[in-house]
């Protein structure tokens, strides 16, 4: 049973004979309803600077004809918007006939439960653990000057309603704690920043007073960034750390292998299936389906079942990330990778969990091996040029490695390099794999969705750091 | 058809009526309608056409000095109601800030509305559609384009109501319309993106769709075979396109948001010169027609011109209520940051700039988001085209530029070409002695 249509005048058979009767002659599309609340609550500057709570109700319905999509979305779930949408979605494919593709992977997967984080913990019991929080970061050191702290929650229950009737379902939780410290010594100010989260409920992150390490964390980050030199610029060799630091993963070859850039041939990737595009062992896989993890989904949001994907095996390019139609039109099948922000945006192929496996050499290995070159270990975000390949992220925390050892820390710097060259750069892959802490939301086209990365330690021969000492 | 303004007042004035029965001392509502409408093409064909009608209420509910927000795009009366009451319960919980209330009477907006900011013009489906393709077109007429990522036409139309319990309640009727084209150049192996696109609250004001095809054309191929060069420290011209940003930094610095809790370079800088004695800085709310114009903030707090920095000193924040009395201020009306934003023209026409030193680089694209703006660290993966005696030569790509905010704006050199394009405008920018990070 659908539970969206309660307190409207229109139930769920009416609407299932609007869907069919709009999409019989297309290739493809569904009625996406989605019922979500969030709080934000936010600690700045010793107070609690706001505590919102936002309740979003709407559906979008979609038709596909080849590679043309329609797409109407509202608020108002009733009779006559969804006619009107209706109207809309037909007369924008007034001449098309297609044959509407109903195959869609039944699944009884689950990853994560139905808990509603929000009601789950009191208001209360949020505020209170906020101030405990911001007298701990405080209480650290004296050089702690600024400390902001905040909660976000979120449960999204979705439901698909796709024409003949099938109705698929998901309920989404989803949490994430943040906390940012400011230290001031000497004149100077640095920020460290560090954040846990999940598909689960507050107080699944915050037994053993979990909440101090992330503390300890951000201000750790903080003060190592207090002693920092001016970064080199230029090419060299740079060890990444574990987790967090994949970033690179997501942004070098990630968005690359989505594969809406791929039909369209505008990634750099495009005419690379089966060709070698990184070093012997290197395997990367986006897998939605990791416990409790932030970017891991039962089901996609066009219904599709996720799985764990493998895009590169051993070095050579295997597969793209495929909604239904970008596999449709590629003569594929989706991967569970079909997105979207919310009822309001169009699906899009999307990275969930994207990983790069374990392989055999110590980080210690890594740094010995190097003779000049950097250490990066906390990154803040990323970017790419999917044409060009070319790609960055931002390091928060990093040290120079000289004749094999790890010096002072440096300055956060921008690294860039070349998707399609840098995995083939890879010299070295570690045996410590470890996934993010949580806190991950990848931006394409103005739609932002929750993401995993994970990564063991990296030696990479060269990326260029753009330092300010040259 | 967006909602007419007894519609959105009728819904804002239930919520404050109905705060105020539960108990609050004070309240605040907007309510916001927008209808946008975006048409997709790709090698000239629909991609995609979309349509959306949203509609959404923000309240804020305070009991004495405490304060919860909530929204919702659920309007019902019934469900009204009951986010009222849940925000209502929330502000109980919420601990007290002094600091908390609404803003000012005397400083609401008051004026007459004439600034013109909707245009009535309806662009159907048939005109977005022929608009891009003929920027599409364009664009494929130059032969080393060889494929798009898309363009799109959109028309947003959008009105809204500002209501709080101190008797302030108005709103107005914007409108924004947007082509953009992003077309891919190949040649030899490479293989470049670039876009170009136009914004503005008129249709008529509106860039011409070959004038759009064709830039972002010249702009992909002017990137095809770049180069990487060796690491070194260059004077940098900064492209109209990213010159902007330097100023979006700067005032995100000396927001009082950020002035208040001291994460920012630009703390106690007040009166102080942060910039060379040539720069002078205007933020102004009521050009006509204009993309950043509006006659009050967030807040309902009125909009005055703001000369930011005169001579290269800083002579005012951006200051919204709440943070305006954390540093004994009042607001001058940025609850919502800064309006219409431009450098003043420079002295020096464009050509004289990248004439002044034999060997520069050209930047018209960065990417990655390596500003800090506690330290003022700037770090940016860029690409763009050497200049050699004048000329812009061939293009350079995956390298990474870098300094420091506090010199970069000591630094600055500026074209006398501003155009007030966007909400942020900047002319042509040299900026000496930065670190180019490359082979």
């Amino acid at each position: 049973m659908s539970n969206f249509f309660q307190n409207s005048d229109i139930d769920v058979n009416k609407a299932e004979k609007i869907v069919s009767d709009t999409l019989n002659k297309c290739d493809d599309g569904e009625l996406y309803l989605e019922d979500s609340k969030s709080e934000s609550i936010l600690l700045d500057d010793n107070k609690i600077k706001s505590s919102n709570y936002t309740t979003d109700l709407g559906y979008g319905f979609r038709a596909i004809t080849g590679d043309v999509v329609a797409y109407s979305h509202s608020n108002e779930i009733s009779n006559k918007s969804l006619k009107s949408s209706s109207e809309n979605l037909k007369s924008s494919h007034k001449s098309n006939i297609g044959s509407y593709n109903s195959d869609i992977k039944k699944t009884n997967q689950k990853f994560y439960s139905d808990v509603d984080p929000i009601e789950t913990k009191s208001l209360s019991s949020k505020i209170e653990l906020l101030n405990k929080i911001n007298e701990y970061a405080r209480s650290k050191d004296r050089s702690v000057k600024q400390v902001t702290a905040s909660f976000l929650g979120e449960k999204k229950d979705i439901e698909i309603l796709r024409s003949g009737g099938e109705l698929l379902k998901d309920t989404r939780p989803l949490v994430r704690i943040n906390v940012s410290v400011m230290v001031e010594k000497k004149g100077r100010k640095e920020t460290g920043v560090y954040g846990i989260g999940g598909r689960q409920s507050y107080d699944d992150y915050l037994v053993n007073d979990n909440w101090k390490k992330v503390c300890d964390e951000a201000f750790r980050i903080a003060s190592t960034n207090l002693e920092s030199k001016p970064s080199p610029a230029g090419e060299m060799q740079v060890v990444l750390g574990p987790g967090w630091p994949a970033i690179l993963i997501h942004e070098a070859v990630g968005h690359g292998l989505e594969g809406d850039f791929n039909r369209k041939k505008t990634s750099a990737f495009h005419d690379l299936v089966g060709k070698k595009v990184a070093s012997d062992g290197v395997t990367i896989i986006d897998d939605g389906t990791i416990e409790n993890r932030r970017g891991s989904l039962n089901i996609d949001d066009e219904g599709t079942p996720t799985e764990k994907t493998v895009l590169i095996e051993n070095g050579i390019l295997k597969n793209f990330m495929q909604d239904r139609m970008n596999a449709r039109l590629m003569n594929t099948k989706s991967t569970g990778n079909g997105r979207r922000e919310s009822y309001k945006h169009i699906v899009m192929p999307r990275m969930r969990n994207t990983i790069m496996l374990g392989g055999n050499n110590t980080q210690e290995e890594m740094i010995k091996s190097v003779n000049k070159g950097i250490f990066a270990v906390s990154f803040g975000g990323g970017q790419v040029d999917i044409t060009s390949g070319k790609f960055v992220f931002n390091c928060t925390e990093a040290y120079e490695i000289i004749n094999g050892k790890i010096g002072s820390p440096i300055k956060g710097a921008t690294l860039i390099g070349d998707g399609p060259s840098s995995l083939k750069e890879v010299l070295m892959v570690g045996n410590d794999m470890m996934m993010d802490p949580g806190i991950g939301t990848c931006g394409k086209a103005g739609q932002g969705v929750p993401v995993g990365v994970g990564q063991p330690s990296l030696l990479i021969n060269k990326m260029t750091v753009g330092g300010t000492k040259i | 058809m967006i909602k007419n303004e007894d519609y959105l007042n009728k819904v804002a004035e239930r919520c404050l009526s109905k705060a105020k029965k539960l108990g609050a001392t004070d309240a605040s509502a907007i309510v916001v309608n927008s209808v946008s409408e975006n048409i997709n093409i790709r090698n000239k064909k629909i991609d995609g056409s979309e349509r959306s009608e949203s509609l959404g209420i923000n309240l804020t509910t305070y009991i004495n000095k405490k304060k919860s927000s909530i929204s919702s795009s659920n309007l019902n009366e019934k469900s009204i109601d009951s986010l009222v009451e849940r925000c209502f319960e929330a502000t109980k919980v919420t601990p007290e800030d002094e600091l908390n209330s609404l803003p000012d009477k005397e400083l609401h907006f008051q004026g007459q509305k004439k600034l013109n900011l909707f245009d009535e013009t309806e662009i159907n489906n048939e005109k977005k559609i022929n608009f891009i393709r003929e920027a599409e077109d364009e664009a494929f007429s130059n032969p080393q384009i060889v494929n798009t990522n898309g363009s799109a036409f959109s028309q947003v139309k959008s009105n809204f109501i500002l209501s709080n319990s101190n008797g302030f309640s108005d709103g107005y009727k914007t409108s924004q319309f947007t082509a953009y084209c992003e077309v891919v150049s190949k040649n030899n192996g490479s293989m470049e993106r670039d876009y170009e696109y136009t914004s503005k609250r008129f249709y008529n004001d509106l860039l011409s769709p070959k004038k759009i095809g064709n830039r972002a054309a010249e702009l992909a191929v002017n990137k095809l075979n770049p180069r990487k060069i060796k690491s070194e420290k260059m004077n940098i011209v900064f492209d109209k396109r990213i010159s902007k940003n330097f100023l979006s930094y700067f005032s995100n610095a000396i927001h009082s948001s950020a002035i208040a809790k001291g994460t920012t370079f630009l703390k106690d800088k007040i009166e102080k010169k942060i910039f060379n004695e040539k720069i002078n800085i205007t933020d102004k709310g009521d050009i006509e027609k204009a993309n950043g114009s509006k006659y009050f903030d967030n807040e309902g707090v009125e909009v005055k011109e703001l000369t930011l920095v005169k001579d290269g000193i800083l002579k005012n924040y951006l200051i919204d209520t709440y943070n305006g009395k954390k540093i004994n201020k009042k607001s001058n009306g940025r609850s919502g940051g800064s309006t219409n934003l431009y450098f003043e023209n420079g002295d020096i026409n464009y050509e004289d700039l990248i004439k002044s030193d034999e060997k520069m680089l050209y930047i018209n694209e960065t990417i990655g988001h390596g500003t800090n703006l506690i330290t003022g660290d700037y770090s940016v993966g860029a690409s763009g085209r050497m200049i050699e005696n004048g000329e812009l030569l061939y293009p350079v790509s995956e390298i990474t530029i870098a300094g420091n905010l506090n010199s970069i704006f000591q630094n600055i050199v500026l074209a006398n070409d501003l155009e007030l394009n966007y909400s942020t405008n900047s002319p042509t920018m040299l900026v000496t002695g930065m670190t180019v990070g490359g082979r």
